[in-house]
């Protein structure tokens, strides 16, 4: 029943030398355990270019996260790389924030809601007045201007997130890495989170990347989607969402196209369920 | 939706973390160097003239004179003492402490009227009764008795109390309206939900009766280890008085040892426990 | 009639024992237990003079100093093993013997060590308190949530920075265990060291009280003892409500679920 494939690439797309804000390259990752080693990750190469919002895709266990860590430099992949503005990434770069899923445990209970979101800015040395403004405007983007003195856990979950959120807007980051940041979170503030992505995407023009599992919400928020084979992980396919750039939760649901788009995504998923991998990517593993 | 739920608990994030590269040697090795650094230590403190060795003798020497009193009989009799005053003190304070602790508990006006008194009562320092056992019994163990009974009386009865209040009131209506009697709401509905607290009680007051036992013996001189220590000080024969403090040490280590393996074995079908083994 | 209500649940039974230690006092006289006038104007006349200067303040600064000082040493310490894998692992064996030692022996040990003066006392009180703030500290850092050290680092929170504000905070809760430990043990320590070797200070007192037989002075001092040991915790509790406000209500949120 499809009518139109989307435009896609076998294996990740990648940007001509210099156009990339982000860049991996034949990303690996082994795991060395007591029990012997556990490749998470096989080959990973794609790009992100300058304001883009892309979402990665793929069945639970396809080392999503482990790559997420890899490129945000919280672990060292095993062999490839990943680049930031042509600067090879070797530990957390300056210019990267990201929001983790486990909200409740990322967000400091000691501190509250604006001392959480001013605390990487007085780090980083941010003159008192700058931080304040940097605050207040993040808290507002978020639409929590309203309880600036609560404590994180005080606020439902939905709300811890939306604080997270506003701790790496203020963060003025150029690339926001997001980890399936709204897997925990009820279906009715998952929407609103959504839509409050969108939204900051737009007004900062910060490039995002967004982890999930969901494929539907992969496809309402990315303007491109990566799918993740099963681990060990490459990349099953590499396509651009051409639904319209204003977005609404009932409309563009509704959208014949995203019907489409959504069963070509499932299809896909289903077969690197079932162990296919696309010969692109297992030649470029042969090599 | 397609969705897969991928576990995001603390508990699964620990047992990944365990399963990454343990780098390097195994705990054990590494502890044993831990002790055999510290006793290399000590043994070249005296030995390089750090501090004299007629006041810290070198490690060798001390533990020559701890294996010289294992096989003493004198020794087994001091350990037997100090550990006689340790387990009945124990027993006294945590049988007291239960029954007081459960009929206060239970009932909100005792728990209210109570309160006061114990909060005042319950910092009070169990060596401040020292002059008073002295006066009173001597040097008896009954002197040993009174600050350990005090001191742990309270670890005890503090942990009573909160379990007492952690209990279910859903559960405890439950029961009521089934028509349980005081004492079996006691037995099948308050016990099993205070029972991790009283063992958390227990294990806090085994460590403290030890800590009493040998102040009592020390200071008093009530018989056991602690009295031994302060005869081998006033006589002189330093090696045998840190042989002897050697030995209260692995006597603290046992107790720790064996009242964890206990807590354990009583609460292995207790959530609490079963809760942390797989974490 | 709210109010008078929790008076009498804050004072009723203080009250009865009271009245009971005074009826069973009053009668026939009791070497043992002086009445509780007795014991009033003895603990006025005995404490409140000279003694206060020359014995209660000093042992309550020994107390203080060493305390306080256990308490710096053992987080400063603990921090840095407790940080390191390899060094928890070396010395975790060593710090539990301590651990179990029971402080009161350090008494001798530190009397030939030191001699005996006020370092010694000072010395004994450090060295029995730092075990429960030590090892606490060591496990607080150990089980530190991965969840926060990643977003300490990816936010660039590292170093000193990172111990001020994650780290510390994040170990508050189980170190206040441990110095809530290291209180009871140091007013167990200034006593013992005061009636073991000294000839001055609280303890000291109170044994030669009880050596001449001077019952109703020995009470005093047993009450002045009680009082610190009552001060001493209500300072602790006063200090641990504020800096674990935020760890009091997360737990009464976590419970609420």
């Amino acid at each position: 029943m499809q009518s139109e494939n989307p435009t896609s690439h076998k294996g990740g797309r990648t940007l001509p030398e210099g156009q990339a804000l982000l860049s991996v390259r034949n990303l690996k990752k082994v795991y060395h355990t007591d029990a012997g080693d556990i490749e998470a990750v096989r080959n990973l190469t794609f790009d992100l270019g300058r304001g883009e919002l892309v979402c990665l895709v793929g069945p639970s266990g396809s080392g999503k996260t482990t790559l997420l860590k890899c490129i945000a430099g919280l672990m060292n992949s095993t062999s490839g790389e990943v680049r930031l503005d042509g600067q090879k990434v070797t530990g957390p770069p300056k210019k990267m924030a990201v929001v983790f899923q486990e909200y409740g445990r990322s967000l400091f209970p000691w501190l509250r809601v604006t001392e959480n979101v001013e605390l990487p800015l007085k780090n980083a040395g941010v003159p008192k007045e700058e931080r304040k403004r940097l605050v207040a405007e993040a808290l507002e983007a978020v639409g929590l201007d309203h309880v600036p003195k609560s404590y994180p856990w005080q606020l439902s979950g939905g709300m811890q997130q939306r604080v997270a959120i506003a701790r790496a807007v203020a963060y003025q980051p150029e690339v926001l890495l997001m980890d399936e940041p709204f897997a925990a979170v009820d279906a009715q503030t998952r929407a609103d989170l959504e839509d409050l992505i969108r939204s900051v995407w737009k007004k900062l023009g910060v490039t995002v990347l967004f982890v999930t599992h969901d494929i539907d919400e992969s496809i309402y928020l990315g303007e491109r989607v990566i799918i993740l084979s099963s681990s060990p992980t490459i990349v099953q396919e590499d396509i651009v969402i051409d639904l319209p750039a204003e977005r609404d939760q009932l409309e563009t649901r509704s959208l014949p196209r995203f019907t489409e788009l959504r069963h070509h995504v499932y299809a896909e998923i289903q077969k690197a369920k079932q162990g296919h991998r696309p010969e692109e990517a297992i030649t470029m593993v042969a090599k | 939706m397609t969705q897969a739920t991928e576990p995001s608990t603390r508990a699964a994030a620990k047992a990944k973390a365990s399963r990454l590269p343990s780098k390097g040697l195994p705990k054990w090795v590494l502890g044993l160097i831990g002790i055999v650094v510290f006793l290399g230590f000590w043994e070249l403190m005296p030995a390089l003239g750090v501090v004299q060795a007629k006041y810290l003798p070198p490690a060798s020497e001390v533990i020559a004179a701890l294996a010289t009193d294992l096989g003493l009989t004198a020794f087994w009799v001091a350990v037997g003492d100090t550990m006689a005053a340790w387990a009945i003190g124990l027993a006294i304070a945590v049988a007291a402490a239960l029954v007081l602790g459960l009929v206060i508990g239970m009932s909100p006006f005792l728990r209210r009227f109570t309160n006061s008194t114990i909060e005042f009562l319950r910092p009070i320092p169990s060596v401040a009764l020292i002059p008073l056992a002295v006066l009173l019994f001597g040097i008896k163990i009954e002197s040993s008795l009174l600050l350990i009974v005090y001191a742990c009386f309270w670890q005890v009865l503090i942990q009573v109390l909160y379990g007492v209040a952690d209990v279910d009131n859903v559960a405890m209506q439950t029961a009521r309206s089934y028509g349980f009697s005081y004492a079996q709401r006691v037995r099948d509905v308050v016990f099993p939900t205070m029972l991790p607290y009283l063992m958390t009680g227990i294990r806090l007051a085994a460590s403290v009766a030890l800590i009493l036992a040998i102040t009592a013996e020390l200071l008093i001189g009530s018989p056991g280890l602690g009295k031994e220590i302060a005869l081998a000080q006033s006589g002189g024969a330093i090696s045998g008085m840190y042989a002897l403090i050697l030995a209260t040490g692995f006597l603290g280590v046992a107790i720790n040892g064996v009242t964890r393996v206990v807590e354990k074995r009583v609460l292995s079908w207790h959530p609490s426990v079963r809760g942390e083994a797989t974490a | 009639m709210k109010i008078l209500k929790s008076f009498g649940y804050l004072l009723g039974l203080p009250l009865i024992l009271l009245a009971w230690w005074w009826l069973a006092t009053s009668g026939a006289p009791n070497f043992f237990v002086p009445t509780p006038a007795k014991l009033l104007t003895t603990f006025v006349e005995t404490w409140f003079g000279e003694r206060m200067l020359t014995d209660v303040l000093p042992s309550i600064m020994r107390l203080v100093v060493g305390v306080l000082a256990a308490i710096v040493l053992g987080i400063v310490l603990g921090l840095a093993v407790g940080l390191n894998r390899t060094l928890r692992a070396v010395t975790e064996p060593v710090f539990e013997f301590f651990r179990a030692l029971p402080p009161p022996v350090l008494v001798p040990v530190l009397m030939l060590l030191v001699g005996i003066n006020d370092g010694m006392k000072v010395a004994v009180i450090i060295s029995g308190c730092i075990w429960p703030v030590l090892l606490n500290t060591i496990e607080g850092v150990r089980s530190i949530d991965p969840v926060q050290n990643e977003t300490s680092r990816s936010y660039g929170i590292t170093g000193f920075s990172r111990i001020r504000y994650q780290i510390l905070p994040s170990a508050t809760p189980t170190i206040m265990a441990g110095v809530r430990q290291a209180l009871s043990i140091g007013l167990i320590l200034m006593v013992i060291s005061e009636m073991f070797a000294s000839s001055s200070g609280l303890g000291f007192t109170i044994v030669q009280f009880q050596r001449s037989f001077a019952v109703p002075e020995m009470w005093s001092g047993i009450v002045v003892l009680g009082l610190i040991g009552v001060a001493l915790s209500f300072i602790f509790q006063w200090v641990q409500r504020r800096v674990l406000r935020w760890y009091h209500g997360l737990k009464e949120v976590e419970n609420a679920v």
